[in-house]
């Protein structure tokens, strides 16, 4: 068996939506290089729709099809449906994770969270 | 294609080994205990095998004891020696901060059981220093145990100078030597060894055996009860098959070591001085005290598994001490112990070269290798960090 589902291992090989948005709307980073995880989020807003993201991840395989798969999940979504985007539908899209390495997904989570939280910082009157 | 990289983890059964061996998993199947012919054949082929290795390592016959492996042989070396502290109300043992965790483990045990333990420092080029542990020998002192060589960063320890101090001092001298054993010399006479520990499969043997040097008169505790094997000190039916095929690889190893570990080394030093170019890299550990095969490097911005996993697709099998491939949330103890921070041993490559590398093999990894990096250091943050003065290089 191999360590990571062919789903994994294609998000890994072609990793969606990475780079950086210069003019982003929301800002997120989660995770720290001790731990050996950071995933950071730019998210572009238009009319309460998602519509573009970009990641940059320094960490594992899984780290990094779980940030790409967390991107194609939001993107072109309304920001209330990315607000409910859980750990468990990244991992499930990505047809799983091993146990260890779930954390990989919450990491995904939490980066959307945390960048969406920075829109709502930077654009009060959007806060639903 | 397929460059397999990782021979500190396992090494390919040599042709030689394997042709030894399969005599016992056929025909030649007795019990070593058995008096007719049939299982005196058995015996006759242990009994050989134990004299080809205790030539190889200058030992005596009766001195060695076959192991399920490294990991057994270390147990048991080192859980004697406390024993035998014990008695003479010694409890004091030295080791270092980067032995392998068959070492590590046991003596975290040993602590919990009223044994204080002193972990010498191996120093950023990860060599112990002998003037070190001639300060840190206690009256109370029963065990120094050092290995021969890193199995991560291949650094090789002064393994003579600090068993002339352990024989001087009256201190039992152990050295988990698996890395060492079949790949550079190793003399226990010359270099003043008790105990020394060393497994097959990382010479070209078969995994699941191992022996265990043990210096006539040293006192040897039992792990497994049950038998009158191995002199009574390690019960249980030999691995007559794999004890074979661990004499003929070892012999193999031996007869071509010289050839075999000049031409690695030039190898080796190509690899690194290709990998060096990528910058912000560092090599871990001394560049020339070190095995003929290991290279290990870090390289900023990254982290270890995504480099493995790129490097499989290319065909490259390696190794990392990042926590993502140990399991664990702390990298390497190894990287650790020699001043790396965890930001940066997260980003480490073991590449561990075999006797039948080519030049050719080691420029496709150095390409390879140069294009992964470049590549995840391309979407890392961490990079952008330290791309963009945000954060300072470390390396």
């Amino acid at each position: 068996m191999a360590l990571y589902s062919e789903k994994v291992m294609e998000h890994f090989r072609n990793p969606r939506n990475v780079g950086v948005i210069e003019d982003a709307d929301g800002v997120g980073e989660v995770g720290n290089a001790k731990c050996g995880d950071i995933m950071k989020m730019y998210l572009k807003i238009e009319d309460d729709t998602i519509t573009d993201v970009k990641f940059e991840t320094f960490g594992c395989g899984s780290a990094i099809a779980s940030s790409s798969m967390a991107t194609e999940l939001i993107k072109g979504k309304p920001v209330a449906d990315a607000m409910k985007l859980t750990n468990k539908a990244v991992a499930e899209a990505l047809d799983g994770l091993p146990a260890y390495k779930m954390h990989c997904s919450v990491l995904a989570e939490e980066a959307i969270q945390s960048a969406l939280a920075d829109y709502y910082e930077k654009h009060p009157d959007k806060k639903p | 294609m397929r460059i397999y990289a990782d021979n500190a983890a396992t090494t390919k059964p040599s042709r030689t080994a394997i042709e030894a061996m399969l005599p016992f998993l056929g025909e030649e199947y007795g019990n070593p205990s058995s008096l007719y012919a049939l299982g005196q054949r058995a015996k006759e082929a242990l009994e050989q095998a134990r004299e080809d290795i205790a030539a190889v390592i200058h030992a005596e016959p009766k001195e060695i004891i076959f192991t399920s492996g490294g990991s057994e042989a270390d147990n048991q070396a080192i859980l004697s020696a406390a024993e035998a502290g014990r008695g003479a109300g010694k409890r004091h043992i030295i080791s270092t901060a980067f032995e392998h965790h068959a070492v590590l483990h046991t003596l975290k045990k040993l602590e919990k059981n009223g044994f204080d333990v002193t972990l010498l420092d191996v120093h950023e080029n990860g060599v112990v220093r002998p003037g070190e542990l001639e300060a840190a020998i206690r009256d109370d002192t029963c065990l120094v145990t050092v290995m021969s060589a890193n199995n991560e960063i291949g650094t090789i320890q002064p393994i003579r100078e600090l068993g002339a101090i352990c024989k001087r001092r009256g201190v039992l001298f152990h050295t988990d030597a698996v890395q060492a054993v079949g790949h550079i010399p190793v003399d226990v006479s010359a270099d003043n060894i008790d105990l020394l520990s060393a497994s097959a499969h990382k010479f070209h043997g078969v995994k699941g055996t191992g022996f265990l040097y043990v210096r006539k008169g040293v006192r040897l505790t039992n792990l497994i009860e049950g038998g009158a094997q191995e002199r009574g000190k390690r019960a249980g039916t030999e691995n007559v098959p794999g004890i074979v095929a661990m004499a003929a690889a070892l012999k193999e190893s031996a007869a071509h070591m010289d050839g075999n570990a000049a031409r690695m080394r030039s190898l080796r030093d190509r690899l690194i001085a290709g990998l060096r170019e990528i910058p912000h890299s560092a090599l871990n550990g001394d560049a020339a005290q070190r095995l003929p095969g290991n290279v290990n490097f870090c390289f900023e911005g990254i982290e270890g598994e995504g480099l493995l996993l790129h490097l499989d697709d290319r065909g490259i099998c390696a190794s990392s001490g990042s926590a993502c491939t140990s399991g664990s949330l702390d990298p390497s103890h190894v990287l650790l112990a020699i001043g790396r921070v965890h930001d940066v041993a997260h980003g480490s490559l073991r590449l561990t070269i075999g006797e039948d590398a080519t030049e050719e093999e080691v420029d496709y990894i150095i390409r390879n290798v140069k294009e992964v990096v470049e590549h995840l250091r391309g979407f890392s943050p961490v990079w952008r960090d330290l791309t963009t003065g945000k954060a300072r290089f470390i390396l």
